[in-house]
């Protein structure tokens, strides 16, 4: 019985992978089998590739590290400080800048730091004439910052919530100093989370676009991403575009692998859910030093944000919710956020479960091996592939079956769906080896039955990692423009495609008032997706 | 029991702890170089009497005297006290040698005479040679092992074991035992043993703390303790 | 058995259509999306046209113009558009070269288009000059002339649009191509100091520059209608360059698959009519190439009116963009 299970946890992981790959790749192939009226330039790799290429590694590997670099104090703080006032609202707060569409983000930022923000009047009010500008590398590295630190620090703060009560507990007992306790307790935590993390940051910034451009200041900051929207939309050249595609995998899927051969993996230590009590940073020093970073990655965080709710609230909100094509479009976005970041969820189990399986005996065959590689790998590089190729070649490949309106939907649900799935993956693999190890054996050794696990074991260990992938997921496709407007179609208005579509008509208020909306329901997300813990009531043996 | 204030490692001065559903009182002594099993129902209080110990719970009232200094509101890592508990007493990314040698250095900066020290302590109990081994690669019984080399290489005079081998077989335990033994009797240090078998206590502990509702029902030494068929709850846990 | 089934149901169904057709025909119009969004002329042109013709017209929205060309390629002959509105005349060569498109065969005399504008393909329904519109509470003396926005003061700043993404991003290029010839590379290297940044779109700059980022930004001479009639507000206004400015004009067509290539025709023939060139002003907030029904809003009246007007031709375009578009990024990529 147990065998069976296992194979069918397997064929459901292979499944899924299967699906992404014939996805992928039929909409490759159809771009490139496409007969259509496009003149191909032949020379790929020509200088301006080369020095697209050189910015887009540049800029994503240092707003990778910055990122990084920043959110493990912000991450140690705030796992020392369980009880730090509104801390439920701060962790929620970090999944809400994922779930805006860049430009909005883009606003916001620059009502902060922009010529005319807060930051240069205030500096100008101080006496500095000059103002600060962001507009360049380092306009680009906040915006980056603005959207990955808070990812980066929710992703470290659920591994240092998974080290074992005793660890704290040994910790000080020995007598562990500040820095010992990071060295021996904290960091192998976090560092066995980096790779994946910093996997996830790169290809979101190397693929980055719109904040690249509006923020770079010039022709000099371009990513592949841009030389591939321009291949397919000025010149419709498919074969430069998938050949540009594919560099950008290939040149980030290889970075990836080395940073992952660089940092072995950590042995995920297994808790048995005690009580976790900290007696580190428990001095007056301690708390102001952890309060003032606290307050920092919150002020950072929350500024631009709030400089979104400002210019949102200009708007005529009154109008706007009355406005019958604002709930069309609010309709829409949630459909398409809700289904497909269930099927990403969905999909994200079975290729977590099934690599996991695959790994469970000690030694294990080369083609198990392998496979698990091919779900990792590909669960992670999905994100590099554009949604336009997607889009594009999907499009293609529907035609003759009828109206392309009417499968829309789908397309987008599911390429929706596909680009969250690093970050569904990112949450799930080390939630459900934690959740395994824990409850794997026993479960097995007493014969529960799949569903009765399902539903015993597994949903109460593993509810929270899934509804924090799923509200990660839906945040992502509500802030999606990318695949929606590939196959614009009047009947399909998602929430950041009016946006952009009143934006575009001279409507900036209403623009802005679209974008508080979004930020609304992605708050509601993020409460989903982080309820409260439940408190754990101290008794006499309390374990 | 009476005893000479020098003589004793371990005093509980009308401790009381509330944790809402269950309020907890200790008032109690113990002397140097005994092994003192502690023992009672689930739920008595018998981890929370180590963690007042321990200095991982604070008491509500009263004082907690280590070797006559109070420590009632001393740090976890300020208190002369090892512990090792039932699980997770290794860091499981750190080899053999270094989760020992923390036990000396918490920043493992370590020198000759530590190294020496470390090897010894592994040679005692019996994991020679395993000096390099990841903790995941170990049996139960060998990670508990560590975990005692551990303690014994801190040299504090009060250690206190939260069943260390409740995960164990009965084969290991015996030789669980005589490394506690061991330990007590190089380190001459007092040792709080949590433990819910009969024949730890009647092997290993000098006196027995029973406990029972988050009190202390009895306090004995154990030849009197063994010998006990009344009140009932003694009784049923001797198996009489 | 089988296939008399399968002929009687196509029989069935060829007749349900016809029936459909004699009824109440349908035009396909591929346009772009601010054409049908709700303030767009979309719904306006469709009510007006659908009054004429016993027809209905069905409108397929992409995002913009040059989406539309790709939407095109991407279908290939099957293309279910009658007609395509919303191409600009950069775009004309590569449009033709699809060999989609039929020769309208219409007298457009009557369409007068600054710096005169025919085609026997595509058919110009709107246009408005390029220009660089300003904040008049910051900028007190704006830029009288192109030259003087590249000479002018690098710390007053101005948003513009890239080339490589969007329609305004390569009209900025070939005006400063039309004006400063083979110099256009200098003159690029010294405007970049006058550049704040460079966004993917018209919409990234105008909101950079109503946040108040930038002073100036790349946009079009009829902008400032917007803000005199939507928001009654004279604040926002175009520069007037005396070089002349660049102009871009949109243009429909119809396509050679075109259901009834009748009623296509007939279209293409109402978007030069007054009913559209009256709803196409503050609808799409560009100028009627032809008299509407009524007089122009008195906004349109206080625009900038060009002196001079830049057009290449397409075919000039096609030839030269990307090589233009090269030497923009060196110029604009030195340090």
């Amino acid at each position: 019985m147990v065998f069976s299970e296992r194979r069918m946890t397997i064929a459901a992981g292979v499944f899924c992978l299967g699906g992404i790959m014939l996805f992928v790749g039929a909409a490759a192939w159809a771009l490139l089998a496409a007969d259509v009226a496009a003149v191909s330039e032949g020379r790929f790799f020509d200088a301006y590739v080369r020095r697209v290429t050189r910015f887009t590694l540049l800029q994503a590997v240092l707003s990778t590290l910055i990122s990084i670099f920043l959110a493990i104090p912000l991450a140690l703080a705030l796992a020392r400080r369980p009880a730090f006032p509104g801390r439920i609202w701060i962790v929620r707060l970090l999944a809400l800048p994922l779930g805006l569409p860049a430009l909005v983000a883009a606003l916001g930022l620059i009502g902060i730091w922009g010529r005319q923000g807060v930051m240069n009047t205030l500096l100008a009010n101080l006496g500095l004439a000059q103002p600060v500008s962001i507009y360049g590398l380092s306009g680009i590295l906040l915006a980056h910052v603005f959207f990955n630190l808070p990812l980066a620090t929710r992703f470290m703060l659920a591994g240092l919530e998974r080290i074992p009560g005793e660890y704290w507990l040994i910790g000080t007992n020995l007598g562990m100093s500040r820095l010992s306790l990071f060295r021996f307790v904290e960091w192998p935590a976090i560092r066995g989370l980096i790779p994946g993390v910093a996997g996830l940051i790169f290809m979101l910034c190397a693929t980055s676009f719109t904040l690249v451009l509006t923020l770079g200041g010039g022709p000099a900051a371009s990513t592949i991403e841009v030389a591939i929207y321009q291949a397919l939309r000025f010149d419709f050249d498919p074969p430069r575009v998938i050949a540009l595609s594919m560099l950008q995998i290939v040149l980030t899927g290889v970075l990836l692998a080395m940073a992952r051969l660089l940092t072995p993996p950590v042995a995920e230590a297994v808790t048995t859910g005690r009580r976790v009590i900290r007696f580190d940073g428990r001095n007056i020093t301690d708390k102001i030093a952890d309060a003032l970073v606290i307050s920092l990655g919150m002020i950072f965080i929350l500024l631009p944000l709030a400089a979104v709710l400002v210019s949102g609230l200009r708007a005529d909100m009154v109008r706007l919710a009355a406005d019958p094509m604002v709930h069309r479009a609010l309709s829409t976005s949630l459909a398409i956020a809700l289904s497909s970041a269930f099927f990403c969820v969905l999909s994200g189990l079975a290729l977590v479960a099934a690599r996991q399986t695959l790994l469970q005996p000690r030694r294990t065959s080369p083609m198990a091996r392998g496979l698990s590689s091919a779900i990792s790998g590909s669960s992670a590089l999905v994100l590099l592939v554009p949604p336009v190729v997607l889009g594009a070649g999907w499009f293609l490949l529907l035609r003759p079956f009828g109206d392309v309106a009417v499968f829309a939907p789908f397309v987008v649900v599911a390429i929706n769906a596909m680009m969250a799935l690093p970050f569904v993956y990112g949450i799930l693999d080390p939630a459900m080896a934690t959740h395994s190890a824990r409850t794997g054996r026993l479960s097995q050794s007493l014969g529960i039955g799949f569903f009765n696990r399902l539903r015993l074991i597994d949903w109460p260990g593993l509810r929270r990692p899934a509804l924090m992938a799923y509200s990660f997921a839906c945040a992502l496709s509500l802030g999606d423009l990318g695949a929606v407007a590939l196959f614009g179609s009047q009947d399909m208005v998602t929430l950041p495609y009016l946006l952009y579509s009143r934006m575009g008509s001279y409507r900036t208020a209403d623009a802005a008032g679209l974008a508080l909306v979004l930020g609304f329901v992605c708050v509601i997300l993020t409460i989903i997706g982080t309820p409260p813990e439940r408190k754990v009531e101290g008794n006499a043996d309390a374990r | 029991m009476p005893a000479e204030i020098d003589d004793i490692a371990i005093r509980l001065k009308g401790v009381g702890i509330d944790f809402g559903a269950t309020k907890l009182a200790f008032d109690c002594a113990f002397r140097k170089g005994e092994i003192i099993a502690v023992t009672g129902p689930s739920g008595s209080g018998k981890s929370t009497l180590l963690n007042l110990v321990a200095g991982f719970d604070m008491p509500d009232d009263g004082r907690i005297e280590l070797l006559g200094q109070d420590v009632t509101r001393m740090s976890p890592g300020e208190r002369p006290v090892s512990v090792v508990f039932q699980e997770h007493n290794l860091f499981t990314h750190l080899d053999v040698v270094s989760n020992v040698g923390l036990g000396i250095n918490p920043g493992l900066r370590l020198g000759v005479a530590d190294k020496a020290r470390i090897a010894g302590a592994l040679l005692r109990v019996g994991l020679d040679g395993f000096a390099k081994r990841m903790p995941a690669s170990l049996s139960g019984g060998e990670r508990q092992r560590v975990a005692l080399a551990r303690a014994m290489v801190r040299r504090r005079p009060v250690i206190l074991l939260d069943e260390p081998f409740a995960a164990l077989d009965p084969g290991l335990r015996s030789g669980m035992g005589d490394l506690i033994l061991d330990l007590r009797r190089s380190e001459e240090a007092t040792i709080l043993l949590v433990t819910h078998h009969p024949q730890d206590v009647a092997r290993l502990a000098d006196s027995v703390v029973f406990l029972d509702g988050g009190q202390i029902l009895v306090q004995e030494a154990k030849t009197d303790f063994m010998l006990r068929t009344a009140p009932p709850e003694i009784a049923r846990f001797l198996g009489k | 058995m089988r296939t008399k089934i399968i002929s009687l149901m196509t029989a069935i169904a060829a007749l349900s259509s016809s029936a459909a057709f004699a009824e109440d025909k349908t035009l396909t119009v591929y346009t772009y999306e601010s054409f049908t969004s709700e303030w767009g002329p979309g719904a306006k042109v469709a009510e007006a046209f659908e009054k004429t013709c016993a027809c209905k017209v069905n409108y397929v929205s992409v995002a913009d113009g040059v989406e539309l060309l790709t939407r095109l390629k991407l279908e290939g002959a099957s293309s279910k558009a009658d007609i395509v509105l919303g191409l600009d005349t950069n775009l004309i060569t590569e449009a033709k070269a699809t060999g989609y498109f039929a020769p309208h065969g219409l007298d457009v005399s009557a369409v007068k288009v600054p710096g005169g504008f025919s085609d026997n393909v595509f058919v110009p329904y709107d246009y408005a000059h390029f220009a660089v519109v300003y904040d008049t509470e910051t900028v007190k003396n704006p830029p009288k002339s192109l030259k003087e926005l590249v000479e002018g003061d690098p710390n007053e700043k101005i948003v513009i649009e890239d080339p490589r993404t969007s329609t305004p991003g390569l009209g900025l290029l070939l005006w400063v191509k039309s004006v400063y010839g083979d110099d256009a590379a200098a003159a690029w290297a010294k405007l970049k100091d006058r550049v704040l940044t460079v966004t993917p779109g018209w919409s990234e700059a105008y909101g950079l520059f109503t946040k108040g980022e930038a002073p100036m930004v790349f946009s079009y001479t009829t902008s400032p209608a917007y803000h005199m009639v939507a928001e009654n507000t004279e604040r926002y206004q175009a520069a007037s360059f005396s070089e002349g400015h660049y102009i871009q004009i949109e243009v429909a067509g119809m396509t050679k698959s075109a259901q009834d290539p009748e009623l296509a025709k007939s279209f293409l023939a109402f978007v030069t009519g007054p009913a559209f060139q009256s709803i196409i002003p503050t609808t799409n907030w560009m100028m009627p190439v032809a008299a509407g029904n009524e007089p122009l809003p008195e906004a349109f009246g206080k625009l900038v009116s060009p002196k001079k007007t830049f057009l290449m031709s397409s075919d000039e375009v096609a030839a030269n963009r990307k090589a233009w578009i090269d030497e923009w990024l060196s110029a604009m990529s030195q340090n």
